[in-house]
């Protein structure tokens, strides 16, 4: 009785002190978008090609180092996003022609093994460029926060917040509207069929990839300004599966709830549970979290249903 | 000409079923394990230890995972978590029942992974493909942390660690500070050689076709009788035996002494690299992977000295990683089907020698 | 017809059985007898609800409606794997082999529901596990043996031409020692020669076992020539349900097929027979493929009631509709 009585203890505090249980969600909400973010990446490879890039995570390292690193070499900061933007391209057109053509006809599983090889590459390589240790990347805007109607507001989780709100805009919109993104669409759809009506694949390809990198570069910013440009990025890849399972792997929207209610789920669970066993849930909440609604919705929010045939 | 099945005709069925129906196979598969079994003997430390040791403890947990991934079809990341639970049970069960011999508790530590596999698998039933690599994911970060978190695993030790008592069997110090390389190297060894036939009878038998069947077509195997629920928990149950006990191995024989960071998820990335680079489905392959991966970063370490080229540390470490990237991406294009499949080809090519075709 | 002292009574009985997935209306109150030594030839356009059909009975899917009962016994909501254990054996449209595995070990699925398990013996190769084994490896034996496929026994089943794996996908079907054997368009894609031997083998397997069986076929010469009764669906009704002739010259029938007026008499010669798919390699790979939902969205991958081809070569070709 008391393990139970323990177990819902929190939710009486939740009431008691609901500034504060308002505050911690906002910090969910602005961790999810930034878990959104490199969602949001995975999501355009995976739409486009079927790939799950797990090189996101490192891209997003790989775009905040450069920055960087243009910036402490004195480049001003217009241009070194210039030049990073340029890299980040050139980074795509990189992966298509060395990795994506020559597995094109692979399973999923081999394509999936490759980015996790690209991944150790590009690590490796980043860190040979731009050395190792941190760094830390300003953007201008301070990590202070300011009250809102009594509630204490980050202006960098601001800051972020409208970022991830407007590139998902325009994302949808893109995917949505343009010819491109119809092409994108019908690729992800079917590509011999895409093939057999004269899309490019390798164009496509390289336009998803860049588009990704751009978002991979945002995120990075976003990151690294909150937490410093660090290895531990590269890692993030693992923790937008979650997001993905719940949002779906091609949903762009569906990445933005899906990191939202990530990022949610662990904030809650982390303060309002975490003292009751020592700690540190957000290490695995997010996997349970995604595993339970497997477990009720085998494809996720978003996704879409599994088709089986005999 | 020497190598081949010409004029060799099998009478019954039993030598058709055979793991090695060929003469020649066999006398090869002996050679190996004589000069497998001589090896203490000629072998230095440093190679017993660093290389030897390793690649038969990691073969282990390559088997495992292969049998889940590679025959019965199910994607799992939480190979180390397993590996995990099968190092702590020991552990746990070691110290508290000191007069237990040591392999007797491998396998205890193993049967405890294999429950609780049972219990991460269940999710297979309903999900399937990348969305279970997610469901193993859980497992993976929630086994680690529960033995980071709860003390009681590590037998309240301030440091966090658990370290390797000294056992012996049959008199010879097998684990511990006083155990020879070479007597920990026989016992892996023997281990791994028991277990993978073990593997290798379970795969090309009833079992082993049940997995398969699941993996390749998991309808038209439920609609010819398989049950699903039972075949896929075989498979968890079987695979999470293999990794706890190559956990086991990994802390008793090998390391000698370990925290949680061993199990973490960068160890089910590397047995996984280890069985695609191996060949999925193929016990053999298993082995072929664990050495690939494991002397590869020392054949990239020692490369440069061999050219005279002298690389300062941090710049080597990083060449190293991008060239283990690189390699893989290379190998997947060029033979995805792994070091396995690239043995039987020249296998193939060796029964036409020396004619060229 | 087999005298086994079984009570009397259809061995499987389909009662008023509905599927419906979201929006389409698979199968309308379909009834439908097999009874025990017969075999049942079930046509009709694309679309028609045959494989559909195939897949209720074996328990795949579950009707909405009706019933199914399998020697007088309701198994309606019964998992495919009890179904297979009730000796219900069937082939799949799209050839459904597992790639990975030989020949010879595709065949020895088929004896699954045979064979008792215990892991420790089969790990260790020894004693009951390894006498199952050899037992069942000589039952597979005589059935390569049966339907001449002993020199691929050891092929990798993915690397086989289409007929052959047709034909082990057969071979699998009748490992199992069926009672009922479901046979979804068995000769599909094949040339004169092998649609030849595949009839001669189903005959076979009636004549020596006494198995009942129930094929899905377009070729109508095949239809006439070795059923004893024909079914046919349309729109995934009932529409006509007797011995081939009367089905042949059935005005609904032959309303279904498209068009008016008798087959033309020469269009039953054997080398007019090209087979649906034009070609040898996949049969129609749209219609007809049952396309599993649990609850469809309505959305890409549901059977598909428009898009029929009039796909038997004996009647003048063209599609109603689409």
């Amino acid at each position: 009785m008391g393990a139970l009585g323990a177990v819902l203890a929190p939710f009486a505090e939740m009431a008691a002190s609901p500034l504060f249980l308002a505050e911690v969600l906002i910090g969910g909400v602005a961790a999810g978008l930034l878990y959104a973010l490199v969602a949001l990446g995975f999501v355009l490879i995976f739409k486009a090609s079927g790939v799950f890039n797990f090189a996101q995570g490192v891209m997003v390292l790989f775009a905040a180092l450069t920055l960087v690193g243009l910036m402490d070499r004195g480049v001003p900061a217009l241009l070194a996003l210039a030049l990073t933007i340029a890299v980040m391209i050139l980074l795509a057109f990189a992966i298509e022609r060395v990795v994506l053509r020559p597995l094109v006809n692979q399973a999923p599983i081999i394509l999936f093994m490759a980015t996790i090889g690209l991944t150790f590459f590009l690590e490796g390589f980043g860190e040979m460029v731009w050395g190792a240790n941190v760094k830390r990347l300003d953007v201008g805007i301070p990590d202070t926060s300011f009250k809102v109607a009594g509630l204490l507001v980050n202006r960098l989780e601001l800051a972020a917040a409208l970022t991830a709100a407007v590139l998902v805009t325009v994302l949808a919109i893109f995917f949505q509207k343009t010819r491109i993104g119809r092409a994108l669409r019908a690729v992800a759809d079917d590509h011999e069929a895409a093939l057999s009506i004269g899309i490019p694949l390798k164009t496509i390809w390289v336009v998803v990839w860049s588009v990704s990198g751009l978002v991979a570069l945002a995120a990075g910013i976003m990151w690294g300004a909150k937490s410093g440009v660090q290895f531990s990025l590269s890692l993030i890849a693992l923790k937008a599966l979650p997001v993905l399972i719940l949002g779906g792997f091609t949903s762009v929207p569906g990445a933005i709830v899906g990191g939202i209610m990530i990022g949610i789920g662990e904030k809650v669970a982390e303060v309002y549970w975490g003292p009751l066993v020592g700690g540190a849930i957000e290490n695995w909440f997010a996997y349970v979290m995604a595993l339970g609604f497997l477990l009720v919705r085998p494809q996720g929010l978003f996704g879409e249903r599994i088709i089986e045939r005999v | 000409m020497i190598y081949r099945e010409a004029g060799q005709f099998k009478s019954t069925y039993a030598s058709d079923q055979a793991i090695f129906p060929i003469p020649q196979d066999r006398v090869f598969v002996l050679l190996v394990a004589a000069v497998a079994l001589l090896v203490p003997a000629v072998a230095s430390e440093y190679w017993l230890q660093a290389v030897l040791i390793p690649v038969l403890v990691y073969a282990m947990a390559a088997i495992g995972l292969d049998l889940l991934t590679g025959y019965a079809g199910q994607l799992s990341l939480g190979t180390g978590g397993f590996m995990a639970v099968g190092a702590y049970s020991a552990f746990k069960l070691t110290t508290a029942f000191p007069d237990v011999n040591i392999i007797v508790v491998f396998l205890a530590s193993g049967l405890v992974a294999s429950a609780v596999g049972i219990v991460f698998g269940i999710p297979s039933l309903r999900i399937k493909g990348f969305y279970l690599a997610v469901a193993t994911l859980a497992a993976q970060f929630f086994l680690v942390w529960l033995f980071n978190k709860v003390a009681w695993f590590v037998n309240y030790a301030p440091s966090g660690t658990i370290t390797a008592p000294p056992r012996s069997v049959l008199g010879v110090m097998v684990t511990g500070p006083e155990a020879t390389p070479g007597a920990r190297y026989l016992v892996a060894l023997i281990l791994v050689a028991v277990f993978a036939l073990a593997a290798k009878n379970l795969v090309r038998g009833r079992v082993g076709r049940t997995w398969m069947a699941i993996r390749d077509r998991d309808i038209a195997a439920e609609i010819i009788g398989v049950r699903p629920l039972s075949a896929k928990l075989s498979a968890f149950a079987v695979s999470s035996f293999y990794c706890g006990v190559a956990g086991a191995e990994l802390v008793f024989l090998y390391l000698g002494s370990a925290e949680t960071l061993a199990f973490d998820i960068q160890l089910s990335f590397l047995v996984l690299f280890m069985v695609i680079i191996g060949g999925l489905g193929s016990i053999l392959g298993s082995f072929l992977g664990a050495a690939f991966i494991l002397l590869l970063p020392i054949f990239l370490t020692n490369a440069p000295h061999a050219v005279g080229l002298k690389l300062p540390v941090a710049l080597a470490k990083q060449l190293e990683l991008m060239a283990f990237g690189a390699l893989i991406v290379f190998f997947l294009i060029v033979e995805p089907h792994g070091l396995a499949r690239l043995w039987q080809i020249s296998k193939e090519k060796l029964r036409l020698w020396p004619f060229p075709h | 017809m087999i005298d086994t002292g079984r009570p009397a009574g259809p061995l499987l009985a389909v009662e008023k059985v509905s599927v419906v997935f979201g929006a389409v209306q698979a199968l309308t109150d379909v009834n439908l007898d097999i009874r025990r030594g017969e075999i049942v030839a079930i046509i009709g356009p694309n679309g028609a609800g045959k494989t559909t059909l195939l897949n209720v009975i074996s328990g795949f899917y579950q009707p909405t409606s009706g019933r199914i009962l399998y020697e007088g016994q309701d198994r309606t909501r019964w998992k495919p794997y009890d179904v297979a254990r009730l000796g219900i054996a069937r082939t799949f449209q799209n050839v459904a082999l597992f790639k990975g595995m030989s020949v010879l070990d595709n065949i020895m699925t088929g004896r699954l529901t045979k064979m008792r398990g215990n892991l420790l013996f089969e790990a260790v190769y020894w004693g009951p596990a390894r006498r199952q084994e050899l037992e069942h490896r000589a039952h597979v034996e005589r059935i390569i043996d049966f339907l001449e496929i002993e020199a691929i026994r050891k092929t990798p089943a993915g690397r086989l031409p289409y007929g052959l794996q047709k034909r082990v996908e057969l071979a699998r079907a009748l490992a199992a020692e069926p009672t009922l054997l479901l046979l979804d368009e068995p000769m599909a894609g094949m040339n004169v020669e092998e649609k030849e031997d595949m009839c001669r083998f189903v005959l076979d397997v009636h004549d020596e076992f006494g198995t009942t069986i129930a094929l899905i076929e377009h070729d109508m010469s095949v239809v006439m020539d070795i059923s004893h009764r024909v079914v046919a669906l349309d729109y995934g009704r009932k529409i006509a349900d007797g011995t081939p002739d009367e089905v042949r010259s059935d005005p609904a029938v032959l309303e279904a097929y498209l068009g008016v007026g008798e087959p033309q008499p020469q269009a039953r010669r054997a080398d007019m027979e090209v087979g649906p798919s034009g070609a040898r390699g996949e049969p129609q790979p749209q219609a007809g493929r049952a396309d599993v939902e649990v609850n469809p969205s309505g959305a890409r991958g549901e059977p598909q009631p428009q898009a029929r081809r009039a796909d038997t070569e004996v009647w003048p070709s063209g599609a109603r509709g689409a």
